[in-house]
């Protein structure tokens, strides 16, 4: 598996499939069987090499006696920042994960949202040139999420590499240049979203509201909650559905894409794969 | 609120009834346990070495606690006045204890050899013990001179083995440090043996010098008696002076303060007048504490 | 050096922190209080007994914290995971342990010279003055901390292979080894044969003769601590320690943590 520089790489797959112990392995927190790996050119043995890389680990848990300011201060240290530097870079971390007003408290108060965001600044307070993120996603809010994305998409366009990894779909097709999937820990392919979950749709769904007493057939299919409705069918049966329902006033709410989960887009390539007994092979570079 | 505020109060009213409670009854146990005191004299550990090990690296502080331990021992056996031999039969393990754990307590090596040696109704009558004890003392701490002394007066009291009470007061002489009547009370006493000027000059030092107030009493009861030993001896010579010039025996001293032999009537310790007794012997005053002393500490 | 200073003035920093240092230190400063009591009803031994019970107070406290705290360095860390983000920075895992172990030896240094103070003060409040003789305390207490620090780098060591609970049971178990060595070496036991009596002699070399540490009994009563012995057991606690330290170093360097 490779990651090319500036790129946005994910790293996908179901819960236990050895996306975290992958990620440990990049970074010497467990050590291989066999295999070798690099980062940055140099051999994951350099530990020197960890100037360049900022690293977020799944569910972080920080020092909890100390402040988020004292954390990345006290981090900064090992990386050579002089106290100024370290002053200014932790100040401007602060206000990127917006944990600015809640630096003198001491993280024993903080919630979970707040400790990825702490994560979040002491991985990239070095300005490193890759950045190596464990779920960062999980255990946040929707908000929460967002100001993930878009952090991650900052550091993209400042032109850093960044590997994450998560099981949330919908968060790989919106970030990732290329994705790397794995399941019962071997890398099953890389490549792009698209590629990857490259199947046809399963239809459309149509949320709407309608005034009662409306004669419309669709709503023999729909399934009702309160005032709305929603209702599935094949794509081609799309436009006549719009017609349907602007015949009889509705308000449409929502048209989406029913894409299949990604467990049953696991579930298929396990069973293609017993089926075939091939796995992708896996070169570290 | 204000209920709750009364339960507060009547909670803790009762907490405070419940305390005197246990209180009172903690009294009434303590009464019965009194009645049972002879079940409270064990030791259970025996073994020094042992409870050596058992310290750890604490020894010292274990030595403290058994060297209270028994002092207490001691002072509780003593308020009973009619010790008898074996009353005190756990003066020496406690104090083996004691000094194994803690080889440089001195106060409980002059302790041990006052007390496990007099004989009773004042100690356990063990010299034996008491002279290990010193043994094992000087060993541990050679620079002390004074429990050569102590060993000599175990030797010379209560052994009654003069040569060796001489020895070991020629050597806690060779301490720079000693006092230079030990060298001489070597030599008197390898001389003489036992005599009532020596007792009196070695318990009158231990009186003097020795800051254990228990052990100072202990000197002090002893230097009364063999004062008045000392005064019977001297007045008796006198009665036999006056028999010998009168050509017969005085019936009372103030004739021999009369013949001019006296220049009063001496009193005892306890103040109280000599007197002279059947066939014109120096005896104690018949009101005077020190006959009973005398009796009790034979 | 410089991570391992950094480690170091965080360990400390959390200690500090800590509340439950405090009242064990407290509950030290008590002890010398109840050491004044005590010295009251023992007669003749008044301030023996106070430098026992004190150096006593010192010396189990200092082993609380030295076994307890000693063990939760390194596996409190692994268990909450704090360890992963700091080693993804550019610090060994060597740098990592020395650091923690530097900090622990500060805290206990600081904790140590405290209740030494207090033991002081009661000596004080009893003698109302205090004499040259009292001057070896001080180099009771300074080995006592020697052995604390000996009792630490073993706490890391074995916190660096098995779960802290064993650990705690293996350091205490040590200790108690460690006091017992020199006894071992001049054990005499007719039943045993030759071949196991020097097996005893060499294993009683090889634990950790904290005897050296002791001498409560010399400066309870007043009496001096030769220099040599001081300058030998300072010595001997580096040269173990640094064994101990660096067998550390190399297993955590290869420990899988998960």
């Amino acid at each position: 598996m490779r990651v090319d520089a500036g790129e946005v790489f994910g790293f996908l797959g179901p819960n236990g499939a050895g996306k975290t112990t992958t990620i440990k392995l990049l970074m010497r927190l467990i050590f291989p069987d066999g295999g070798t790996a690099r980062i940055l050119g140099k051999s994951i043995d350099d530990v020197s090499m960890h100037q360049e890389i900022g690293y977020l680990p799944e569910q972080p848990y920080f020092y909890d006696y100390l402040t988020a300011a004292e954390l990345l201060d006290y981090f900064a240290r090992f990386h050579g920042l002089t106290a100024t530097d370290r002053q200014t870079r932790v100040q401007e971390m602060l206000k990127k994960v917006g944990l600015e007003t809640a630096k003198k408290i001491q993280l024993r108060k903080y919630s979970k949202g707040m400790l990825q965001r702490v994560g979040l600044a002491q991985a990239i307070l070095h300005d490193p040139q890759v950045v190596i993120l464990d779920e960062p996603m999980s255990g946040l809010d929707p908000l929460g999420r967002r100001e993930v994305r878009d952090i991650i998409l900052e550091l993209k366009k400042e032109g850093r590499t960044v590997l994450f990894s998560t099981h949330i779909l919908s968060d790989a097709e919106m970030l990732c240049d290329r994705v790397g999937v794995i399941v019962g820990g071997k890398l099953r392919g890389v490549g792009t979203p698209g590629e990857m979950v490259g199947i046809k749709t399963q239809g459309i769904e149509i949320l709407f509201e309608v005034a009662a007493g409306k004669n419309l057939p669709l709503l023999a299919k729909a399934t009702q909650t309160g005032e709305r409705y929603r209702v599935q069918m094949p794509e081609e049966e799309l436009y006549g559905a719009i017609e349907q329902l602007q015949a009889a006033d509705a308000r449409i709410l929502a048209i989406t894409q029913l894409k299949p989960t990604l467990e049953e887009f696991f579930m298929n390539l396990v069973e293609a794969d017993r089926a075939q007994a091939n796995a992708v092979e896996v070169s570290g570079k | 609120m204000k209920s709750s505020g009364i339960i507060e109060v009547a909670l803790g009213f009762l907490l405070v009834l419940g305390l005197a409670e246990v209180w009172q009854i903690q009294k009434k146990i303590d009464a019965q346990r009194q009645a049972l005191q002879e079940e409270r004299d064990e030791l259970v550990l025996r073994s020094p070495k042992l409870i050596k090990r058992m310290s750890l690296e604490y020894a010292p502080l274990v030595g403290a606690m058994y060297w209270t331990r028994a002092v207490q021992y001691y002072g509780e056996k003593h308020r009973l006045r009619q010790l008898r031999q074996g009353d005190l039969e756990l003066l020496w393990p406690l104090l083996d204890i004691t000094t194994t754990l803690d080889p440089n307590l001195i106060v409980a090596y002059r302790f041990g050899s006052t007390f496990l040696s007099d004989a009773p109704p004042r100690g356990a009558g063990d010299p034996e013990h008491a002279v290990e004890l010193l043994r094992r003392g000087v060993t541990a701490n050679p620079d002390y001179w004074r429990l050569y002394q102590d060993m000599g007066n175990v030797y010379y009291f209560d052994k009654k083995d003069y040569p060796r009470a001489a020895e070991a007061f020629a050597e806690g002489a060779k301490n720079p440090r000693a006092a230079i009547w030990m060298k001489v009370m070597a030599a008197k006493i390898a001389a003489e043996g036992e005599s009532l000027e020596t007792s009196y000059f070695l318990w009158r030092d231990i009186y003097q010098t020795a800051q254990e107030p228990r052990i100072k009493k202990n000197a002090e009861l002893h230097l009364r008696l063999v004062k008045v030993d000392l005064d019977l001896r001297e007045l008796n010579r006198l009665a036999n002076e006056y028999e010998r010039r009168a050509g017969r025996r005085a019936t009372k001293l103030s004739e021999l303060v009369q013949a001019g032999l006296l220049s009063q009537v001496p009193a005892d310790p306890d103040g109280y007048l000599y007197v002279l007794g059947e066939g014109g012997k120096a005896e104690l005053n018949l009101y005077s504490p020190m006959l009973e002393e005398k009796l009790m500490n034979k | 050096m410089k991570n391992v200073w950094t480690v170091a003035a965080n360990t400390f920093r959390e200690a500090v922190r800590d509340r439950v240092l405090y009242n064990l230190v407290f509950f030290a400063l008590l002890m010398m209080g109840a050491a004044i009591l005590v010295g009251q009803i023992s007669i003749g031994i008044e301030e023996s007994v106070i430098v026992s019970l004190g150096l006593t107070a010192i010396s189990v406290i200092g082993l609380l914290i030295a076994v307890f705290i000693g063990v939760g360095l390194v596996s409190k860390e692994m268990d909450k995971r704090t360890l992963y983000a700091l080693l993804a920075k550019p610090v060994e895992r060597w740098e990592f342990l020395l650091g923690k172990y530097c900090g622990l030896v500060m805290t206990l240094t600081v904790n140590t010279a405290a209740m030494a103070v207090g033991l002081y003060l009661a000596l004080w409040t009893v003698k109302h003055a205090l004499e040259k003789s009292d001057a070896w305390i001080l180099v009771a207490v300074y080995l006592i901390l020697l052995k604390l620090a000996l009792i630490v780098a073993l706490a890391l060591l074995f916190s660096c292979f098995t779960t802290p609970f064993l650990a705690i049971l293996f350091t205490a178990g040590i200790y108690v080894a460690g006091v017992f060595a020199g006894d071992l070496r001049t054990m005499q036991a007719v039943d045993l044969s030759p071949a196991t009596m020097s097996l005893l002699k060499g294993v009683s070399y090889l634990l950790p003769n904290f005897e050296n540490f002791n001498v409560m009994g010399a400066v309870a009563h007043g009496r001096a601590v030769p220099g040599a012995l001081v300058g030998q057991a300072t010595l001997y606690a580096v040269v173990y320690g640094a064994v101990v330290l660096a067998a550390a170093s190399a297993i955590f360097s290869r420990r899988n943590l998960k």
